[in-house]
């Protein structure tokens, strides 16, 4: 058996791995016990898994949880929590911007990743963005006006 | 064991129980041990506290809907208590009334009205106690902040010191005096949704986030074509997977092991030998296969006038046919469940939007008496009707009593899509008729539905069948057959339903079931209508629509969208629609108005959507308005992309790239008015809203091109073959 020491949330975490094609969404959740990120779909088309690595949005389902090693990855419980939110996070809160949420995870990594590189994005920069982030229950208005608020360029 | 006992064994041996559930931690176990259930008692919905809380106690959950927020802000507001002093407990079988399910848009207007009457029941009797010890009249008091006071000023009394721990033991007063809306403080008014926090940072526990100690993992394996048998299985295919199990119960096949990864691998690798099933047609004849199915029988729904007569004597006549598909909930989250299965005993974590008669459905199917099961909710991904959480609960029982520990089973995507009960398909025929002076004379609905079996108490699952256990067999469909009546005065009516005995894939409610296929043609034919009549589509349908409060939600959508009358299509790329609704016929009030651009080779896009939305007194606005928001996109996304395909064998749409639903750059520009009625009684709003959406489409596309799109999905494809067919160019 094979460990792996990945750094989650600012801490070295060191897993014993069985399989090194097991997902990192599947480490996470079971393994370091963060349950932030969803499993949607196993195939990467959903986004519900979504987790920043290196500063990039990454699909945690379809990734294995070798190719991690030494990278650093934020969860959804890293990137803020309900007493101190981080700014995607507070605006999802304040636009109210989730039904069932079940995508909430995929959105607010998808949006805290795009705030990184495009620090004021457009409403038509958040769509682009998160074309490939999945939502069910009709919540996409709430959701962009929730990133670009966070971002702080007028709609 | 009596049920006391029984009560306070759960609550003891189970610690992870209240994990989820906000605030439950905080409940006294010797407090809820002799608590009623009894739907008709006070006590059944609330309870007060000694340290000023109140604990309410729902049968109806929260799907993602806002109801978490709405049902205190109804109890804080009869009670005459803060809303922060007020937690909530749903679904839990063993706490919480029964209160039927929570679907057709009901969870306010029955769930929020029962807990309304027993608040005002509640707050009655408190009156009434301090009346007798303050020596004053009730009519002098009022509940105020958690104290009876009385209305002139000075000291009251709280409410803890009225109230023991016995409760009221009080019949709930359907009649009991409700507050007046005017005095309202947290009915109508903006309160937050308490889940949303811990939503948005991933603190929230899903059904698929509870754990539980020496929980096992499961997979259901089900073989390639429906309803095939299980002839053999090669135990040795998964022998390198540590600590799995096969679960094999006659056809039911499934594989436990303690680690979830492992147990993805071995579902995998083991090997199985099927043999039979299939299917009658596949998706690409159902539309044939429907319309050649024995009708059993015919019934009229609606009737006024003499339809035959005035149509065969009408001058103008107009006829057409709708194809509404098979659907699928399409929930983010695959169906997930946790099963506790002992001897004599069971505990399940489920995502149902109807636990209480699914504690039922568990508890034949396993051979336990009812009282032995209970069932919990967690938040599952939304679900807009029943999927795939009970079906994950029953395989998640069968194998936890097969194996002795609990079990979880996690849906695949490919389960999700493949297996959860579908919305069925829906052939939908017109016929109306015109005088010479342009006036409707005569209507005619004609629907093919599968008969839904009366009084099937649930849906039958999939492991159940499989394992040949005990269940009620049937089909549930929800009420296909409502919406098929226009909503305008017409002399001559007939509305009919062709009743039909099966529907190839399993089917169970999907989100406002046959009403938005039943808008679809009745709204399109209202415009074709409008059209032959030379009339404005907005116009002609004011002059057939008498209701006022109907009037005021057409008037008011036309002006919000700013809406150009014409009568002829423009026929360059772009146009404009309407489509309105009463729901269920004498619910909530919705119209819409679209635009759409289409684009040379077929593509529709939505640009401007304007809604107005009259669901009678509103609770919540922001939870209603959210629900208008879901209701319009996911029915844009219903109308312009969604079908599930299927061969003879099994659905092959089993993923997002073979099944697409909207996506961020199908947004468009949407305005929302909700129309406020504080007097009259509220009505639901998780549906109403998809009704008319797919109809004004259909008329926006008309308006842009002059074609009818009668056959959904609208897909560029099928656009593009009606252009070619009709020679329509632009751009």
């Amino acid at each position: 058996m094979a460990s792996i020491t990945l750094t989650v949330n600012g801490s070295a975490r060191t897993l014993d791995v069985r399989d090194p094609d097991k997902p990192l969404l599947y480490a996470l959740r079971n393994d370091l016990n963060l349950k932030g990120a969803k499993y949607g779909c196993g195939l990467g088309q959903c986004g519900a898994c979504t987790v920043i690595v290196d500063g990039e949005a990454v699909r945690s389902c379809t990734s294995p949880v070798s190719a991690f090693a030494g990278k650093k990855i934020t969860t959804i419980e890293g990137l803020g929590s309900p007493d101190k939110p981080h700014k995607v996070q507070a605006a999802f809160i304040a636009e109210q911007a989730a039904q069932c949420g079940y995508c909430t995870n995929g959105m607010v990594m998808s949006g805290a990743a795009l705030l990184e590189k495009t620090p004021k994005p457009t409403a038509e920069q958040v769509k682009d963005a998160l074309a490939q982030n999945l939502c069910r229950c009709g919540t996409h208005e709430r959701i962009v006006s929730a990133v670009v608020k966070a971002g702080g360029a007028r709609g | 064991m009596n049920i006391h006992t029984s009560r306070r064994n759960f609550l003891k041996s189970t610690g992870a129980l209240f994990i989820a559930i906000p605030f439950a931690s905080e409940l006294k176990a010797e407090v809820i041990s002799g608590k009623t259930v009894d739907a008709a008692q006070v006590d059944a919905y609330l309870a007060l506290h000694a340290d000023g809380t109140a604990t309410i106690y729902s049968g109806k959950v929260d799907l993602g809907t806002g109801l978490r927020a709405a049902f205190p802000q109804i109890a804080a507001e009869e009670l005459g208590l803060p809303i922060d002093k007020i937690k909530l407990i749903e679904g839990d079988t063993l706490l919480t009334p029964d209160q039927g399910p929570t679907s057709g848009s009901n969870g306010i207007p029955k769930g929020g009205m029962q807990l309304r009457q027993a608040a005002a029941t509640a707050r009655q009797a408190l009156i009434k106690l301090a009346a007798e010890k303050l020596g004053k009249p009730v009519n002098e008091l009022d509940a105020i902040n958690g104290e009876v006071r009385p209305k002139a000023g000075g000291a009251g009394l709280s409410f803890a010191s009225l109230i023991t721990d016995k409760g009221f033991e009080l019949k709930l007063d359907g009649k009991a005096p409700v507050r007046d809306s005017r005095m309202h403080q947290y009915v109508g008014k903006h309160v937050p949704r308490p889940d949303i926090p811990a939503k948005a940072t991933g603190r929230h526990v899903y059904m698929h986030d509870f754990d539980m100690p020496g929980m096992m993992h499961g997979r259901t394996i089900r073989p390639a074509i429906i309803g095939a048998e299980l002839v053999s299985v090669d135990e040795s295919s998964i022998a390198s997977i540590p600590g799995a199990k096969i679960v094999r119960i006659k056809n039911f096949l499934g594989v436990v092991a303690p680690d979830e990864w492992d147990v993805v691998r071995a579902a995998k690798m083991l090997k199985a030998e099927w043999k039979g099933g299939g299917l009658p047609t596949d998706s690409a004849g159902l539309r044939d296969y429907v319309k050649a199915q024995k009708v059993s029988s015919t019934e009229a729904l609606d009737k006024a006038g003499d339809f035959a007569t005035a149509y065969a004597a009408a001058p103008k006549k107009l006829s057409g046919e709708f194809y509404w598909p098979t659907q699928s909930h399409a929930s983010l989250g695959p169906s997930c469940a946790v099963a506790d299965v002992k001897e004599g005993e069971a505990t399940i974590w489920c995502s149902s939007q109807g636990t209480h008669r699914y504690a039922k459905h568990f508890a034949d199917m396993l051979g336990l008496p009812a009282n032995k099961m209970r069932v919990h909710y967690l938040d599952g991904a939304g679900c807009y009707g029943m999927n795939g959480h009970e079906d994950a609960a029953a395989d998640a029982a069968f194998m936890s009593k097969a194996i002795g520990k609990p079990v979880r089973v996690q849906w695949t995507r490919e389960d999700e899509h493949g297996l959860d009960p579908k919305g069925p398909p829906q052939v939908i025929t017109q016929e109306a008729a015109l005088s010479a002076d342009g006036k409707i004379v005569a209507w005619h609905t004609t629907m093919r539905c599968p008969k839904p079996t009366d009084k099937l108490p649930t849906i039958p699952l999939l492991s159940p069948v499989e394992a040949d256990a005990k269940q009620v067999k049937g089909i549930a469909t929800g009420s296909l057959s409502s919406g098929g009546k226009p909503p305008y005065d017409v002399p001559n009516l007939l509305v009919e339903v062709h009743w039909l005995e099966d529907t190839p894939l399993r089917a169970s409610h999907l989100r406002a079931p046959g009403k938005i296929g039943n808008c679809l043609a009745v709204e399109t034919f209202m415009d074709e209508l409008a059209l032959a009549a030379g009339k404005d589509p907005v116009e002609f349908r004011l002059a057939y629509l008498s209701d006022p409060r109907g009037r005021e939600a057409v008037e008011r959508v036309a002006k919000l969208f700013n809406w150009d009358k014409r009568v002829e299509p423009r026929r360059n790329g772009k146009g404009r629609g309407i489509g309105f609704t009463q729901y269920k016929g004498d619910e909530t009030y919705v119209a819409i108005a679209m635009e759409v651009d289409v684009s040379a080779d077929g593509h529709i896009k939505v640009t401007r959507v304007a809604a107005t939305h009259d669901c009678g007194q509103i609770i919540s606005p922001d939870g209603v308005r959210s629900q208008v928001e879901g209701c319009i996109l996911q029915t844009i996304g219903r109308t312009l992309f969604e079908e599930v395909k299927f061969d003879r064998n099994h659905v092959t749409s089993r993923d997002w790239a073979s099944y697409p639903i909207l996506t961020f750059p199908d947004v468009p520009e949407m305005k929302i008015e909700l129309i406020d009625r504080p007097n009259e009684p509220p009505r639901g709003a998780g549906e109403a809203a998809t009704a008319p959406v797919a109809a004004a489409l259909a008329n926006a596309v008309f308006d842009a091109t002059g074609i009818r799109l009668r056959t959904v999905p609208f897909t560029a494809a099928r656009v593009k073959s009606a252009m070619v067919e009709t020679g329509v160019k632009f751009g």
